[in-house]
């Protein structure tokens, strides 16, 4: 699997009331979700983002709330992967559990820039920037969250083993 | 080599002897918990896995605290909807209002924690219940539905940051300055993935009600949990709520920790956490002249009774400034008719305090006091973030029950010691 893209790049610590703000948390619908998404740190986000870009930020990405509309905006808002130093841990869970491809690479989360032109391959885990000609590889998940992701989240998962 | 306290739970909780930082484990769970905004996403998920029934309908706690009593059309929905699958599913611990309190208040009052433990809520303060010496953690809506339908979790074993406490806090400061001061000195990820673990003789002078306002707060550093050493006080409290059997873990003396840190609680001053993240701590005496709109003493973090009677005892006989609004929400019905009984609602009310029935609302800019551009709230609640509260040009300043009630009387920020 492959995503391509061009990187829009956030600083440390978005949290998830930036990523979707509550008051747009009465509803569950992901489309109405994703309009909204970012809307409090980048108003211009939704205007901006085409499918298959690449979200950039720091340390500790998705701090916060455990709110799971979070991810689920940002999937659907058309990013194919987010590159972070870090990742809180409940948002990354989340991600994971959505099938949203994360991946943690502090010298990429460092180097890009916004706007450059990103491939990753997830198979091997490296980041490819095309704009700057130079690649990073990020930490590779361990084999249960690899069954996690292939299985397209933690329902496929379940569903899959259950049947077992 | 040993374990520690949480590294014990879960090695129990997943039928191991033995466990080590790092390892990914599937643990069986004692509660699942899930609110008015998270739960109609599970729901959802829970219903793509196609099984017909929850792992065990008295295990399973649904508290719609969020948005309730619902602010508008779209939350009366979604609490409708949540509602309607605890019937369906025969969930014995749904919340209807006039029984709900705000969900970290409401389960260790109603006796749904104990010691030993291990808990998943889909809501990020679920970390709360680590001060009854229990394992508990957020997750989100899709861990919830696995966790409804197979009574399982997948975790990944954290290690742990040991602090240890020892002196006796000063008068008007608690438990949610001593969170405050941690989170300011090891940041908002200080303890990114990793456990809290508090022990030390300092423990045995802070109420469960402080060590409930601190583990709550361990997910603003980044933990995974936060954990107290179970005591009399504890057993104590369990024994009062619960009737569930609880299991006491203590961390083996040679138990390995990544960080370990020693807190004089005596030297601990009022804190406060300026915007926009909860690690930008200053003491009350750096603070300087900040002017504020509007006080919110309430939430999972401060709510409880101890809060409401500190409140009280800086409120008595004086009045909220002219220029700022006093919102006091007991977090549950229970802390509610007490504060009445003791006679709390007579000294906020003639202060000019407004009080609430139990919500989350303003914590979350949900409803019940929304700050309009500029605004700034001193807060007992736990985040600060940008838009936190309401508009996204807002201010919200975390602080204790004491530090709010004061700032409230003086119209800006003001330790309780001024008034």
């Amino acid at each position: 699997m492959r995503a391509n893209g061009k990187a829009i790049k956030y600083g440390n610590n978005v949290d998830t009331d930036v990523i979707i703000p509550a008051r747009y948390l009465n509803t569950s619908d992901p489309a109405e979700l994703a309009s909204h998404c970012m809307e409090d740190l980048d108003k211009d986000f939704i205007k901006k983002v085409k499918n298959g870009d690449v979200m950039v930020a720091g340390k500790n990405f998705g701090c916060g709330s455990s709110r799971e509309h979070a991810p689920i905006a940002i999937k659907v808002s058309g990013i194919s992967c987010i590159i972070a130093e870090t990742f809180a841990r409940i948002f990354y869970r989340n991600a994971i559990n959505i099938g949203l491809p994360i991946i943690e690479c502090r010298e990429a989360a460092v180097d890009i820039s916004d706007g450059d032109s990103i491939s990753i391959d997830f198979d091997s885990g490296v980041i490819t920037n095309n704009t700057k000609n130079k690649t990073y590889s990020g930490v590779p998940f361990p084999e249960f969250m690899q069954q996690l992701i292939s299985a397209d989240g933690l329902v496929g998962y379940i569903k899959k083993n259950m049947t077992k | 080599m040993g374990m520690t306290m949480t590294q014990k739970i879960l090695a129990d909780h997943a039928g191991l002897e033995n466990v080590k930082a790092g390892q990914l484990i599937k643990a069986k769970l004692d509660l699942v918990l899930g609110n008015d905004i998270t739960t109609p996403v599970a729901v959802k998920e829970f219903r793509k896995i196609g099984v017909s029934k929850v792992f065990d309908k008295n295990k399973i706690a649904i508290v719609p605290d969020h948005f309730t009593p619902n602010k508008d059309i779209k939350s009366a929905e979604q609490v409708k909807f949540i509602k309607e699958f605890a019937r369906e599913m025969g969930i014995v611990n749904y919340f209807e209002i006039g029984q709900m309190g705000v969900e970290h208040a409401l389960l260790p009052e109603k006796g749904l924690v104990v010691a030993g433990d291990v808990v998943i809520g889909a809501d990020s303060h679920t970390c709360t219940y680590g001060a009854l010496g229990a394992f508990s953690t957020g997750i989100g809506s899709t861990d919830m539905a696995a966790g409804m339908a197979t009574g399982e979790a997948w975790f990944k074993v954290p290690e742990a940051i040991k602090f240890v406490l020892k002196g006796k806090l000063r008068k008007w400061v608690s438990g949610k300055d001593v969170i405050l001061h941690i989170i300011g000195m090891i940041g908002v990820d200080g303890a990114l993935y990793k456990s809290m673990e508090f022990t030390g003789e300092g423990l045995s002078r802070l109420s469960m009600d402080d060590r409930l306002s601190m583990a709550n707060m361990a997910i603003e550093a980044g933990g995974k949990n936060g954990i107290f050493d179970v005591d009399e006080k504890t057993l104590e409290y369990i024994k009062e709520h619960s009737t569930k059997p609880y299991k006491i873990y203590k961390a083996d003396s040679d138990a390995e920790y990544s960080e370990a840190y020693e807190i004089d609680l005596s030297e601990i001053k009022s804190t406060v956490a300026f915007p926009h993240l909860p690690e930008n701590t200053r003491t009350i005496d750096k603070v300087g002249n900040v002017a504020i709109d509007q006080v919110v003493i309430g939430s999972c973090t401060n709510g409880r009774i101890e809060d409401m009677r500190v409140a009280a005892a800086i409120l008595k006989g004086r009045k909220v400034h002219p220029k700022v609004r006093c919102i006091i929400i007991p977090a549950t019905q229970k802390i509610w008719k007490q504060s009445m009984n003791e006679g709390l609602f007579d000294i906020f009310v003639d202060s000019g305090a407004a009080v609430s029935t139990p919500t989350c609302g303003p914590c979350l800019g949900g409803h019940m006091g929304i700050l309009a551009k500029g605004e700034r709230a001193v807060a007992t609640t736990n985040r600060n973030f940008v838009g936190r509260m309401g508009h996204p040009e807002s201010e919200v300043y975390l602080a204790s029950p004491a530090v709010a009630a004061a700032s409230a009387i003086a119209g800006r920020i003001a330790s309780p010691d001024e008034i």
